[in-house]
């Protein structure tokens, strides 16, 4: 293999290592930008992995398997919204029995498919484009869920910078009070938002489960979801960094594989501690600068509202 | 509108505040039966396995005091730290960094058999939790970065680190490749208390830490100051208490916890260190400290219930083949039951005609 | 017109009134009031709101709605805009009985409203907010030029490409204006407008407002201050205790028996206090600067202040100008780069957090009570350690919950603190009630120093009249006191010497008696201007 080649490899993968964690932040970030912390996104995760390949493994279509997923995160995100929206249940306390609860029930659903083979996504290359040297490989080679993370990042850009609905979607998260007064549904407003949190968080699973590694393991995201919300805090609630966020990430744990690969004797227990570490250090030096994440973050975020009638 | 609404109360309702454990915990068996039942099983058969058959033996009650106390001693750190809202969800971590310290310690002396080993490994695990919690508080304290992700990623760090030592430099060199240390000596095991159990000397330890915890926070002007920190950071910085002590002191002595924990679990049942030391016991701590509402003695309660919960996943397992994942989800629905039941502490439920719909033309 | 159709039982209590406003409307026949209520109620679970409110407004009306805090003034806004819905009660929107169950309703209807505690959103731009508030689907450079447009034609600069929170809170409140006039109302809500506002700005609103009424818009005007509403208003709407009480034109009535109307009582003396000679330096503050924590706030630059032992000195100024910045680097919350930048009694304490510089005999009452003076959750004797626990309520690191029951107990005794007695958590006292408990708690502790923000607000005026006199008796024996203030009037009536705040700096202070209310009122506009855009296009 000419370095190119190897060079064309490891970029490549480094994109589908960060297609599950830019995912992930952006529904999260989405949650957030409406003044919703949901730390239940490595619960919905899972449960979008089990779902995702249990609906793909029994119809042997993968793309029943994506809606499975789906819905599995958005049943998830429906529960939070639920004790942490309507009964104001404290939201980091929600999100955290989330995340234990997705863990225990996608291992309880998946004991039967831990052994289950599946064909996965498979690249689409875009004819054309996937020729040119490099970048055709890297960024026109690979499977429709890292094209559609993409899409649907500057999908959510658009919509939060552009649209009246994302408008109101941040308002809701900077001032819920003042967003009521206006007349805004902000409890219903949270809701969509934490709903699509949830969407997105399954779609993350299901690309762990269907394409970046297609089969089911207990625990399978690994942290991941965690690493999402760390990415939100790294992106300051902008969604283009998110995926500079989630691409470095996804480096990282590449660069890790290699490593091994590549025959370092260092032991690989401790080269897979590389992405957690790095999620910390991001995580100091973005919040080191505390008048930049005043700014950025959302005002209202993990404030529970209840609006007076 | 004939449907239910929840008005706010005056007042916090404090009965409600005591009951709604109870009352999450009789919908978190009810959900569980359905869930038996719709697995094909008679939910009476299941529930006398998970729930009877562990505790129906002198040997199944030790195994619940077993496994009750590293789950104590955990929750209790961590209700300090909840109490004044920091998230200390490490607990995890910070388990298996008192192992490794105090593990660490009895493999250094494989031959000593003095009474100041078990002391030592215990001093050890506390201050290698300590060691682990303290980068969280650090980084909150320093650079006002969020305990609840530093915590957690350091968990998957610590893992993986006992992981590297156990197939790496500690692994057994008679132990046939497998990934575990050398047993433990004698000197460096927790003597059981009972014969017949495996009951031993550490489940007395969190027995002395909840009385004190118990003083330090119903009663001491620290515990004040740490529960004026939770409610009202605002009214905390206005009486001039220092936040960053506060956040020092929850971590750490949610570590210290923790660690010892960690210690008990090899140094007691275990006798060696694995690559897998705990069920989980980090995570539960943190339902556990909810449940008990963050109350010493409501952690007692909750530590022996969630004991109850790992038997009884154990046992269905056994009895009826159940992946023992059935406990985690057991506890999931606890603490969403808890959380959704607390509603009734702020809030009560009207039924018929609101007072907004009477004015309706 | 069409008279409201009303169940004659349930306005039992009101129906006094309800027969002068019948002869009322004989007097104004043939004009259909733009809005019109009809025994309005509303209940919360602690108290009735609104009791039974009937108000009409006529077309191009300058109507007051007056009363004192708590009176259920603000609820009633509220109704009428939609965002709290009443139990009981007609709303007839110009003669047609109207069910307003949403702001969007109401905006629709023509109705705009103003917010005391305004509904902006600090991190969007103006055009943002405006798009916000007014149902605007399209192009947001097109309604960038109608905001322009809108601001220019009643003689009100507005940038609408600016974020918010660099605005002053003047600027914010035109924000909110513009908002409303871009629908084109016909009813006009301004809910406390010039709480904020500095006299002369307060002067120009008023113009603006009056320009409005002219065109045939009617705008209800809610307010506790009776001199501008006896200059601004043609008719105003008394309630007391959720209660109409009176309804008359304030035009043909004093000061005096406007008073009488919302207290419902003879308005005694003020608290005024004898001159006196001041004693030695107690607080010094020295060339401060600091830098907000908060990236909304404002930096504090060259304070220098210097309070005596024996005197009250006021700071006034205009909301949002620094006080919150300077009251914790006071208290110590936040620490100044310096000791000597803050001197106490002679000592430095610049470097001190706020237990240094209590135990040194400072005492503090905040500006937000619930939740920084007190914690809502806890109980009033729990709530006594915040800040006494100096005071033997702590031995060996233990608290004697049985002392810290009796200073809660002599505080509730001493300063009339009506609640269900000292286990009952603060969260459920009533906001006078706890305003005066914070104070006993502060006073009890005998400071020599004592910094009092806000110490009136929210309160009725008697149980603001006793905290005055408290102040003037703790100055009287030697103390020395600073009050932080919005209210002009309230400083005015209790202080030696005022300064005032704008910007981050403060001005140096003068003797009350040899100033006036409007050369300070031009001092916190004036300041607040300087070097602004917004104060150059206002003088045009």
């Amino acid at each position: 293999m000419s370095e190119l080649d190897l060079l064309a490899a490891v970029l490549a993968a480094t994109l589908r290592a960060g297609t599950p964690l830019v995912l992930a932040a952006l529904g999260e970030l989405v949650t957030e930008k409406s003044g919703v912390l949901n730390l239940g996104v490595e619960g919905m995760m899972l449960m979008g992995a089990v779902a995702g390949f249990i609906a793909a493994a029994a119809s042997g279509d993968l793309a029943l398997g994506i809606a499975a997923a789906l819905l599995a995160g958005m049943a998830m995100a429906l529960l939070f919204g639920v004790l942490a929206l309507t009964l104001q249940a404290n939201q980091v306390a929600t999100g955290l029995a989330l995340s234990i609860f997705g863990t225990g029930l996608s291992a309880f659903l998946g004991r039967g498919y831990v052994d289950a083979t599946l064909g996965g996504v498979t690249p689409l290359a875009i004819p054309g484009l996937a020729q040119v040297p490099l970048l055709g490989p890297v960024l026109f080679d690979q499977d429709i869920l890292v094209y559609a993370s993409v899409i649907l990042l500057v999908a959510v850009h658009r919509f939060l910078a552009r649209s009246r609905f994302g408008l109101v979607l941040r308002a809701a998260g900077e001032s819920p009070d003042a967003a009521h007064a206006l007349g805004y549904p902000v409890i219903r407003i949270r809701y969509c938002a934490v709903m699509f949190g949830g969407a997105m968080s399954g779609l993350a699973g299901a690309y762990l489960s269907l394409a970046y590694t297609p089969m089911w393991t207990e625990n399978m995201s690994a942290g991941r979801g965690w690493i999402a919300l760390a990415l939100v805090v790294f992106a300051t609630w902008k969604p283009l960094r998110v995926l500079l966020g989630a691409y470095i990430f996804g480096g990282v744990s590449i660069l890790q594989l290699n490593i091994q690969g590549a025959g370092f004797a260092f032991p690989p227990d401790l080269l897979a501690t590389l992405p957690y570490l790095a999620t910390i250090v991001v995580l100091v030096l973005i919040s080191r600068d505390v008048r930049r994440i005043r700014l950025n973050a959302p005002a209202a975020l993990g404030k529970p509202f209840r609006p007076q009638t | 509108m004939m449907l239910p609404r929840l008005e706010q109360r005056a007042e916090a309702f404090w009965v409600a505040r005591y009951l709604s454990p109870f009352l999450a915990a009789a919908l978190a068996l009810l959900c569980g039966g359905l869930l038996f039942a719709s697995l094909g099983y008679d939910p009476l058969v299941a529930f006398h396995a998970f729930f009877i058959k562990p505790v129906s033996s002198l040997y199944g009650l030790g195994e619940v005091a077993l496994k009750a106390s590293p789950l104590l001693l955990c929750a209790l750190g961590l209700a300090v730290g909840f109490r004044c809202k920091v998230w200390n969800i490490g607990a995890e971590g910070q388990f298996t960094t008192g192992a490794i310290a105090g593990g660490g310690l009895a493999l250094a002396f494989p031959h000593g058999n003095g009474l100041w080993l078990l002391p030592a490994m215990i001093l050890a695990g506390a201050l290698g939790g300590m060691a682990w919690a303290a980068i969280p508080a650090f980084l909150r304290t320093r650079f006002n970065t969020s305990e609840i992700l530093s915590s957690l990623m350091l968990s998957y760090v610590a893992l993986l680190v006992l992981s590297y030592l156990v197939h790496g430099p500690w692994r057994d060199p008679a132990g046939f490749n497998f990934p575990q240390s050398r047993q433990f000596e004698d000197a460096a095991l927790f003597p059981i208390l009972f014969a017949g159990t495996r009951v031993n000397l550490s489940c007395a330890l969190p027995f002395a830490a909840l009385p004190a915890v118990w003083m330090l926070l119903e009663r001491s002007f620290i515990g004040f100051q740490i529960k004026v920190a939770g409610l009202a950071p605002a009214a905390a910085a206005y009486a001039g208490f220092k936040e960053t002590h506060l956040v020092w002191l929850s971590l750490l002595l949610g570590g210290a916890f923790a660690g010892i924990a960690g210690v008990d679990e090899v140094a007691g049942p275990i006798g060696q260190l694995l690559p897998n030391i705990s069920p989980g016991y980090g995570f539960a701590a943190i339902i556990v400290a909810f449940l008990g509402r963050l109350h010493p003695l409501g952690i007692l309660f909750a530590s022996l219930l969630m004991a109850l919960i790992y038997l009884g996943g154990e046992s269905v397992q056994v009895s009826l083949g159940l992946p023992l994942a059935v406990a985690g989800v057991f506890q999931g629905m606890l603490l969403f039951f808890l959380l959704g039941c607390d509603v009734f502490v702020r809030y009560r439920l009207r039924f018929g005609p609101g007072a907004a719909a009477a004015s309706s033309p | 017109m069409a008279p409201p159709v009303s169940n004659e039982d349930s306005r039992d209590k009101s129906r006094g009134i309800g027969k002068a406003m019948m002869e009322d409307r004989d007097r104004q026949a043939g004009v259909t009031p733009r809005l019109a209520l009809d025994g309005i109620s509303k209940r919360y679970p602690d108290c009735l709101a609104n009791d039974h409110i009937d108000l009409e407004v006529l077309p191009g009306e300058l109507h007051a709605l007056l009363g004192e805090n708590g009176a259920g003034k603000s609820t009633l806004v509220k109704i009428i805009y939609g965002v709290v819905h009443a139990d009981e009660g007609t709303t007839f929107w110009e003669g047609e009985a109207v069910k307003i169950l949403s702001p969007a309703f109401a905006r629709r209807l023509g109705i705009g409203m103003v917010f005391q505690h305004f509904t902006l959103f600090e991190s969007l731009t103006v055009a943002e907010n405006i798009a916000l508030g007014i149902d605007h689907s399209g192009e947001m450079r097109a309604l960038s030029e109608h905001i322009r447009a809108t601001a220019h034609r009643y003689g009100l600069a507005l940038d609408p490409e600016r974020t918010v929170h660099d605005l002053s809170v003047g600027e914010r409140q035109r924000v909110e204006i513009v908002r409303c006039l871009m629908q084109a109302p016909r009813l006009l809500i301004m809910d406390e407008p010039t709480a904020v506002l500095t006299p002369q700005e307060a002067e120009r609103l008023f113009s603006t407002l009056r320009q409005l009424a002219a065109q045939g818009c009617s705008v209800l005007y809610i307010s506790h201050k009776l001199d501008e509403v006896r200059s601004l208003c043609e008719r105003a709407t008394v309630l007391r205790g959720g209660r109409v009480s009176a309804e008359c034109d304030p035009r043909r009535e004093t000061t005096g028996s406007l008073a009488r109307m919302m207290v419902g009582s003879e308005v005694v003396a003020t608290a005024r206090p004898l001159p006196h000679a001041p004693g030695p330096e107690a607080l010094v503050v020295n060339g401060l600067r600091l830098a907000a924590a908060d990236p909304f706030g404002s930096d504090l630059n060259d304070i220098r202040l210097s309070l005596r032992e024996g005197e009250i000195l006021g700071i006034a100024g205009v909301a949002g100008n620094g006080q919150t910045e300077l009251l914790l680097a006071l208290a110590g919350e936040r620490l100044a780069p310096a000791p000597e930048d803050v001197r106490l009694l002679g000592e430095p304490v610049g470097r001190l957090g706020p237990a240094g510089r209590r135990a040194r005999g400072l005492a503090f009452v905040p500006e937000d009570k619930l939740g920084r003076g007190a914690v809502s959750e806890m109980s009033m004797a729990e709530n006594t350690l915040l800040t006494a626990y100096l005071a033997g309520l702590v031995r060996c690191g233990l608290i004697r919950f049985g002392r810290a029951r009796e200073l809660a107990e002599r505080i509730a005794r001493d300063f009339d603190v009506a609640a269900g007695g000292v286990d009952s958590p603060a969260g459920s006292l009533s906001g006078g009630n706890l305003q005066k408990f914070i104070v006993g708690r502060e006073l009890l502790q005998r400071p020599r120093v004592l910094i009092a923000a806000h110490p009136t607000w929210g309160l009725d005026v008697g149980a603001g009249l006793t905290i005055h006199r408290e102040l003037v008796a703790l100055r009287d024996a030697g103390a020395a006191v600073l009050v932080v203030s919005e209210d002009l009037d309230e400083l005015v009536e209790i202080c030696d010497r005022i300064a005032v705040i704008s910007k981050g700096r403060l001005s140096a202070a003068r003797r009350v008696a040899e100033t006036t209310s409007e050369e300070i009122g031009l001092l916190m506009g004036g300041l607040s201007d300087e070097g602004h855009a917004g104060g150059r296009h206002d003088a045009a």
